[in-house]
């Protein structure tokens, strides 16, 4: 019977074979590590890459299929894998399907604290002038449904927002009438302090299912010291309004963000630790943003981007001790950068993305009425740079504020694929870019890599997480669990 | 148990498809199953009448098939096939979790570890058999499988059977084993999302993260691109894929490897089915190629089931006796074996965990893993 059945050589190919695109980094020890456009990725011997590139690989050895399989070279007029290299490329881009998603109000410039890194708040009486106006809303709101995106998101800032509480009020209520004509679901978070949080301002959030997200550094002597208010009872302020909150709206619909500062730096455990205490399941580490008042404070609250990836990295391991020992805990941009390398699905993340997201994929209204192209750039604004202003809700038309040059050069100059110092990266598909940022720093919305900050951190981070997926078994399970809510092991 | 049987027909013109009836009074248009030693009484609404007895002194209205053996276990509700040589063959038991429509015996592949060697034969004028059977089947049934050879080769047929399961049997999960290689051609995908069917799921084989390796256990060149192509169109048109492995001496090796392509180009298959071989068909012919005891691939199995695993995907192991298991995938395996193919052996008798093990194929006995064993919880 036997003999009616052909032997493997009948469908080997026979013809050598070809190489598809791929980037590669040294990781010493004569070992290279090979990413392809979808981020598919091998450590392979720099041996063996010499031989690939040399066509001169034996087609019978592990490396050889390995490469194949990954979309490394093609041996055959087979279709599939341009098929399924093409499937994922549309796959890891489909974050830029919808356009502008996320919309931010900044609803009141005045706050009453006096955080040492904020950017931009005003501690003023002057509702005339620092809080949004109803004109302003509605005109912003105009321009938010004017998106052809299929689900938006308002977030509302500050300042303080909660201090102009009557007029989220409006934009939530307004924009759910909006949302239903256009039978398109829109969400609200609204980033507070949550020091003057009521119940009355509680219910309607729960009633309009909106999510809070709140600042905290840590524990008292760091959170305090960092985030000045009359009283000096930031912390306490937050834990308890965290748990009426929770309460209040579900334990899982607060989220918290940290700002490192230098004196962070110094305590990395006791940080992670606070949250966790407070029963967060995850923490983002930020370092500071180079805008604002932070800048003009830089001698209080500065330090370098190594200090910083020291800190993290420390707070990385005392992260993954806490999930060895049973506790799910997750770090927000090691999650993110985890899901660029390990699957092959979509991450928006509109500061580290290609193109970058200002203005396609963020858009900021400002109290004023003003459109920035994103957070940072109307941080910019307040230090008098309104190089990022797009235009203004009462004056210009949408067309010309989503389709005018600003944003038109800031998705061409955040192209990574092609951006010096980006384009031939091996973990370019893992990263993205930021142009306000490398503005920010050094004048120019391309900016330079191998000094730029921007780089240093996420060269290094996405190095960092791939050591430790590679040669720690346990981290690269806990790894998954984060990215993949089913995940098992 | 035997799904067929031969017995002596008379009046029996063509072949018949009706649903058993055991009630005279409630057998309008159906096969009345009869038990008793003396003729039943008036029967002229039936489709016919079938029985045990040897009734060739019977003189009846309607078509009939005596001195048959071996079915007594049809039911109410059941659907047999008569054909007029008195061959009865059981197309569908109502109180089976396990119903299947073997649609064609022609298929386009060739795989070494075929299970039901496929036939050159032009079967395709049984579309009208298979569409009738539909009409008959209870609504109520849970799962119906459909199977061959390859149903796709019907192609606007295998679409008109989608169609009237639609139609006839809309709470009916539908289970598709096909190999996808039509689906090549993404206008066909399209067409079978059109009919949007509300559960069904094509269960598709893929051997190895490279085309040479699939290909040569299906015995067909091109194989595996055209596969490939079409789990990505059926994704497109929204069509639900369940992607199955059959582990074996040519798969074991590359089984983590495979596991990463899929995770990688296939995420969106809703369940991958890593399985033991059945001991059927064509591997007995190729048993050397492809045997290999279980107990040695253990760690190539973890390897895979882990990756699919940690990347949310559903993943199960069919066809592994526990005891042959690594005790960590014993959450995995499932008792997948169709009741009439199962069986234990007396060493099982002694076994703790004997209830929750899928036991083996009634072919699967002879060549065996070396950890067979009884496994005590004490």
């Amino acid at each position: 019977m036997t003999s009616t059945f052909s032997p493997p050589e009948t469908y080997r190919p026979s013809g050598g074979y070809r190489l598809l695109p791929f980037r590669f980094a040294d990781l010493g020890s004569e070992r290279r590590l090979l990413v392809n456009e979808v981020g598919e990725h091998l450590r392979i011997r720099a041996d063996d890459l010499e031989s690939l590139v040399a066509h001169t690989l034996d087609a019978h050895s592990d490396v050889y299929l390995d490469l194949k399989a990954r979309h490394f070279l093609f041996d055959s007029d087979s279709l599939a894998p341009f098929e399924l290299l093409t499937a994922k490329y549309r796959t890891k881009k489909s974050f830029l399907d919808g356009f502008t998603q996320l919309h931010i109000f900044v609803i009141s410039l005045r706050c009453e604290h006096s955080c040492i890194y904020c950017q931009v708040s005003r501690v003023s009486p002057d509702r005339q002038r620092y809080d949004m106006s109803a004109e302003t809303a509605s005109r912003s709101l105009d321009l938010v449904f004017r998106s052809p995106a299929q689900q938006l998101k308002i977030e509302f800032q500050g300042g303080e927002p909660l201090l102009n509480f009557p007029r989220i009020r409006e934009i939530i209520e307004e924009a759910e009438r909006r949302a239903a004509a256009t039978a398109r679901p829109v969400e609200f978070v609204v980033t507070t302090n949550l020091a003057l949080i009521t119940d009355e301002m509680l219910s309607f959030f729960r009633d309009h299912d909106v999510f809070l997200s709140t600042s905290l550094d840590g524990p008292p002597f760091i959170h305090d010291a960092n985030r000045p208010r009359p009283g000096n009872d930031s912390h306490a302020r937050v834990v308890e309004n965290l748990e009426r909150s929770r309460s209040a709206l579900g334990h899982d619909r607060i989220a918290a963000l940290m700002t490192t500062t230098s004196l962070s730096l110094q305590h990395p455990e006791a940080i992670v630790d606070e949250y966790l205490r407070l029963g967060f399941s995850a923490i983002f580490l930020r370092p500071i943003s180079p805008y604002g008042f932070a800048v003009r404070t830089a001698r209080t609250t500065g330090y370098s981007m190594s200090e910083f990836l020291a800190f993290y990295v420390q707070a990385l391991a005392h992260i993954l001790e806490i999930n060895r020992r049973g506790t799910f805990f997750a770090e927000a941009y090691a999650q993110l950068l985890l899901r660029r390398i390990f699957t092959p699905f979509a991450t928006a993340y509109v500061d580290l993305q290609s193109p970058a997201g200002a203005g396609i994929g963020v858009a900021v209204y400002n109290y004023d009425g003003n459109v920035y192209a994103s957070d940072e750039s109307r941080m910019l604004a307040e230090m008098n740079d309104h190089r990022f202003r797009l235009g203004n809700v009462h004056r210009d038309a949408y067309e010309d504020i989503f389709g005018g040059p600003i944003v038109r050069t800031l998705a061409a100059s955040s192209v990574i694929e092609s951006l010096p110092g980006c384009a031939d990266c091996a973990f370019q598909p893992f990263c993205g870019s930021d142009p306000i940022f490398h503005y920010a720093t050094q004048g120019d919305v391309v900016g330079h890599q191998p000094t730029s900050e921007f780089h240093e951190k996420n060269e290094f981070l996405i190095k960092h997480l791939l050591e430790l997926e590679e040669s720690d078994a346990h981290a690269r399970r806990i790894f998954w669990s984060w990215i993949t809510p089913e995940s098992s092991s | 148990m035997r799904l067929h049987a031969t017995g002596s027909a008379v009046g029996v013109e063509r072949t018949l498809i009706g649903r058993i009836a055991t009630d005279s009074s409630n057998a309008e248009a159906s096969w009345l199953w009869w038990n008793a030693s003396s003729p039943p009484g008036d029967v002229s609404d039936c489709l016919g009448v079938i029985t045990p007895q040897t009734a060739d002194d019977w003189r009846l209205p309607v078509p009939l098939v005596h001195s048959v053996q071996q079915l007594d276990y049809l039911a109410s509700g059941d659907v047999i096939a008569a054909d007029p040589n008195g061959f009865v063959r059981t197309l569908y038991r109502k109180a089976s979790p396990h119903n299947f429509i073997l649609m064609t015996e022609q298929c386009n592949s060739y795989c070494l570890m075929c299970s039901q060697p496929p036939k050159p034969i032009d079967d395709f004028d049984r579309l009208q058999e298979h569409l009738r059977l539909i009409d008959l089947i209870d609504p109520e049934t849970g799962e119906l499988g459909i199977t061959g050879g390859e149903p796709t080769l019907f192609k606007d047929g295998f679409l008109e059977l989608i169609r009237h399961c639609k139609e006839r049997l809309p709470r009916t999960a539908l289970h598709v084993l096909t190999n996808g290689r039509l689906f090549y051609y993404r206008s066909f995908a399209e067409k079978l999302g059109a009919i949007a069917h509300p559960d069904l799921v094509l269960g598709i084989p893929l051997y190895s993260d490279v085309d040479s390796g699939h290909d040569h256990v299906v015995q067909a060149k091109g194989a595996f691109e055209q596969t490939a192509l079409g789990l990505l169109h059926l994704d497109r048109y929204d069509v639900s894929v369940e992607i199955r492995v059959v582990v074996h001496r040519l798969t074991y090796r590359r089984l983590a490897r495979l596991a990463e392509l899929i995770v990688r180009n296939f995420p969106f298959a809703c369940h991958v089915a890593l399985m033991g071989l059945e001991m059927f068909g064509f591997v007995h012919g190729n048993l050397e190629q492809l045997w290999i005891d279980p107990a040695d691939y253990q760690e190539e199995l973890f390897a895979a089931t882990e990756i699919l695993s940690l990347a949310g995907m559903n993943v199960s192991i069919y066809n592994h006796q526990l005891c042959v298991l690594d005790p960590r995938l014993w959450r995995f395996a499932k008792r997948s074996i169709s009741d009439w193919k199962n069986v234990y052996l007396d060493e099982c008798e002694r076994c703790d965990v004997r209830a929750e093990c899928g036991g083996f194929f009634v072919s699967g006995t002879k060549i065996r893993s070396r950890d067979i064993r009884a496994i005590s919880r004490g």
